[in-house]
């Protein structure tokens, strides 16, 4: 829908103008900006999570199960809590090097996930034919374990690419332009329809460009083991003298991407005293971003239900590309969700424009993603096989969905409300521009105080959503532990 | 002078013993086959020749050259040990060529003849070259995991349980190509394996392990026939055991007066037989038979006929045994199977194996 959003608006614009538009020296200053920032992070990143994968998961370092926790927890800090932290950490921070830190700090574990999974899961006996056929332990890395991580490596540079592109706070506070800043600016000051849609549009092209290059790079290999019988255990390797220089390197990721910003927090907090937890506010916006989240949840989970059943119970080749249709939604930018939707309201249904049920759209196409795939899981729990069995046992079709599938699969699908709820609590850039003026959450109301350099005061909304971030950041710990098979 | 020698080799995970004690030589250009149930060592010790795991006390010798030596430990990549893991291992990110080339020099001008070379040896279709692992069937990949080994030309090669995860025909084939394969390049084999058919058949050595320790070690001829004690008796086939008493070369036992195999003990101890050994015959007279003083030959009858195809089994009850609590379970041709009720006599050829160990 947003796609064909941007082509509608491009043919009502008009060619012209939409040349004129696209191709002028701004562009390309955001298009060379948002460039280089994906292109230094992403292999920066790559290198960080791979060793740090590497260093939790093959080798003897102390704490390792410690240092792993810390290599994920970066999650909980929402990226624009991040750059707060380390403006106020050092306020002359800016520009792209400072981008690239922040990013890299905040992002990697998106990285580190599917990658240490994936070492957790290779098989060591290739490593040790490799070394029998006369590879030393560095050429076994380069050529055996590294070539298998790829699938690992392209997804999680995905992830990271596309948060590169629609995030819109980090880049903001520490002063550096990308589309979506400018954008959401755009936007803000002139509300000038066509030049934000058209930004929007190459946003858009770049998204879409990001996933082509995943795909191709992706391949089309399967990289699954081979063969049957009990994988062994890696036996990890022996750091022995090095063991304190590789020690340096989970605690100085961990002192950047986690010690920067609690001790920031700590120190607001301890400065602001009590003033800042006092007054309506927290708790107005607490019941705002609750309300807001619980009602997206709900929202989000119903659209999802009837997707998930299908490809649960009827997959096929339909299915699978109705679903990845649901995926692509979910990975497009807020920014341009919002957009479409406001000109969308604007155009064609103007009492909708700026009320609670056009934010709670934009929610729903955000975060479909997440629902459908914790709704996924949970069917998959309720084979179709205990259906038959209740119906055998002389239940009704739908008794038996309610008796049976419903029972099973409400656990899962409770869970897969509360990650969509979190995510809502901490989204910033739809809910800034898609609110009812009033609206206050968690998240605008933090960005508006630290808009006033007012950072004390904000940092009781930051714990708010480090808090709230927790869960879903354990859960996807968990679950790539699970997914591993241990 | 043995090409490979293993000398007190002591491994422990924790405070389980994995390895005890283990000595063991083999020939240049023989194959070895190391035997023994799921836990009793036999990977842990084929891992540590091939350098993947170290060992805690002893040495190992390869020709002459020490590999393990107290702290002294050539790595694995350094060995020239080639190794084919249980399922093949293949590389999933490279294909067939590749996988079989990965020992080699990249820039090798004589490296896509060798690999051709070596596709050919283990009888595959060089079409399957530019193919990736997971299009292969498991046979195809152990054979060009075979070839992967090969490449280098090792002096020693590894085979852990390499024809465990195939089906019965394909195992056999398999296992007659690597066999062939080795013998045609002169390479010095063990392999590892839970199937003692595997092993008999394969070896010009059997060594038996149990709890981390070599019980025996021999031809497969000589353990087959003469095994140290009872578990390494049923491990390696079915045995029958009986209670004897042994006087002067001659064993008296409910089958009669046999022959034994190790003449200078005296008194009650146990003998073994191999099914082969004995052979029935239907005896239905009314009368018991008489059988000779001194022939060795027991008589009983038929309480369980279990049908087998080729071979089936026949539960006899030992007719001049009152006390005999379990039925000898006997081998027989699926022709002419006697029913069940029907009296049989018990013919036994060639000599009991008299167990070394004392009576428990």
């Amino acid at each position: 829908m947003p796609l064909a959003f941007i082509v509608w608006i491009t043919i009502q614009t008009g060619w012209d103008t939409m040349v004129e538009l696209v191709f002028r020296r701004r562009v390309g200053e955001l298009l060379a900006n948002t460039l280089l920032l994906v292109l230094l992070t992403l292999p920066l990143s790559i290198l960080v999570a791979v060793t740090l994968a590497w260093l939790t998961e093959r080798s003897d370092l102390p704490g390792r199960r410690f240092w792993a926790w810390l290599a994920v927890a970066p999650l909980a800090v929402p990226a624009f809590v991040h750059s707060y932290a380390w403006v106020t950490v050092a306020p002359g921070l800016h520009g792209l090097a400072a981008a690239v830190l922040v990013s890299v700090l905040a992002y990697s574990p998106f990285l580190y996930l599917p990658v240490a999974a994936q070492l957790r899961r290779l098989d060591p006996t290739m490593e040790d034919v490799a070394a029998s056929l006369g590879h030393g332990p560095w050429r076994v890395f380069l050529t055996v374990v590294l070539p298998q991580l790829r699938l690992a490596v392209c997804g999680g540079s995905l992830l990271i690419g596309l948060h590169l592109l629609a995030e819109y706070g980090l880049y903001v506070m520490i002063q550096f332009d990308t589309f979506t800043t400018a954008i959401v600016d755009q936007f803000q000051s002139a509300y000038n329809g066509p030049a934000a849609n058209m930004l929007a549009g190459v946003l858009v092209l770049l998204c879409m460009g990001l996933m082509g290059g995943e795909v191709l790079l992706r391949g089309q290999e399967r990289y699954a083991r081979v063969g049957s019988g009990a994988a062994r255990r890696a036996a990890p390797a022996e750091l022995g003298r090095a063991t304190l220089p590789c020690l340096l390197i989970p605690l100085l990721f961990a002192a950047l991407s986690l010690g920067v910003p609690l001790l920031t927090l700590g120190r607001w907090l301890s400065i602001g005293g009590s003033r800042i937890w006092q007054g309506a506010d927290i708790g107005g916006a607490i019941l705002q971003t609750v309300g807001l989240a619980l009602a997206g949840g709900l929202l989000t989970t119903l659209a999802a239900a009837p997707m998930a059943w299908l490809s649960v119970r009827a997959p096929g080749r339909l299915q699978r590309v109705l679903e990845a249709c649901h995926y692509y939604v979910g990975s497009l930018p807020g920014v341009v969700v919002a957009l479409a939707l406001v000109t969308i309201t604007v155009r064609v249904a103007l009492p909708l424009y700026q009320t609670v049920g056009t934010v709670l759209l934009a929610y729903l196409l955000l975060f479909l993603p997440r629902a459908l795939v914790g709704l996924r899981a949970s069917l998959a729990q309720a084979p179709v096989e205990l259906e038959r069995a209740a119906m055998a046992l002389g239940r009704t079709p739908l008794q038996a969905v309610r008796q049976i599938t419903f029972r099973l699969a409400a656990p899962g699908a409770a869970a897969s409300m509360a990650m969509v709820a979190l995510g809502i609590t901490n989204e910033l850039t739809a809910t800034l521009m898609l609110a009812p003026s009033g609206t206050r959450t968690l998240a605008t109301e933090f960005w508006s105080l630290t808009s006033e350099i007012d950072y004390a005061g904000a940092a009781p909304y930051a714990v708010m959503m480090v808090a709230a971030s927790l869960p879903m950041t354990i859960l996807l710990h968990i679950q790539s532990k699970r997914a591993a098979g241990r | 002078m043995s090409f490979l020698q293993v000398q007190g080799l002591g491994k422990r995970y924790g405070d389980a013993v994995a390895l005890e004690d283990v000595d063991l030589s083999v020939h240049a250009g023989s194959r070895t086959a190391i035997v023994g149930r799921s836990g009793s060592g036999k990977t842990t010790l084929l891992r540590i020749v091939a350098g993947f795991e170290s060992a805690d006390s002893g040495r190992i010798l390869l020709d002459g050259r020490p590999l393990v030596d107290g702290p002294g430990v050539v790595p694995a990549h350094r060995r020239g040990i080639g190794y084919v893991p249980q399922d093949g291992a293949l590389f999933p990110h490279l294909s067939i060529a590749d996988n079989i080339g990965f020992g080699l020099e990249r820039g090798d001008a004589g490296r896509r003849s060798r690999i051709l070379e070596l596709l050919d040896a283990v009888e595959l279709d060089p079409q399957m070259l530019e193919r990736r692992p997971h299009e292969l069937s498991g046979g195809q990949q152990q054979r060009v995991a075979l070839a992967r080994a090969l490449a280098r030309k090792p002096a020693l090669m590894l085979l852990d349980e390499p024809f465990s995860a195939l089906d019965t025909g394909l195992r056999d084939s398999l296992r007659r190509t690597v066999a062939r394969v080795l013998c045609e390049a002169g390479i010095a084999t063990i392999l590892v394996t839970h199937d003692q058919a595997e092993a008999l058949s394969f070896a010009d050595q059997v060594a038996v392990m149990r709890e981390g320790r070599l019980t025996q070690v021999g031809s497969p001829q000589e353990l087959y026939r003469r095994p140290r004690d009872r578990e390494t008796a049923a491990f390696l086939g079915d045995a029958i055991i009986l209670p004897a008493d042994v006087d002067n070369g001659w064993a008296s036992c409910s089958l009669g007066r046999l022959a034994v195999t190790a003449g200078s003990r005296r008194g009650a101890a146990e003998i073994m037989l191999r099914p082969e050994q004995l052979r029935l015959v239907v005896d239905d007279r009314d009368t018991a038979p008489n059988v000779a003083e001194g022939a060795a030959e027991g008589w009983g009858r038929v309480i369980d006929v279990e049908f087998g195809g080729s071979v089936c089994k026949v539960a006899v009850a030992l007719g001049n045994v009152p006390g005999q609590r379990n039925p000898l379970l006997l081998r027989h041709s699926s022709l002419d199977l006697p029913r069940i009720g029907s009296r049989v006599r018990i013919h036994v050829e060639g000599e009991a194996h008299l167990f070394d160990t004392p009576l428990r």
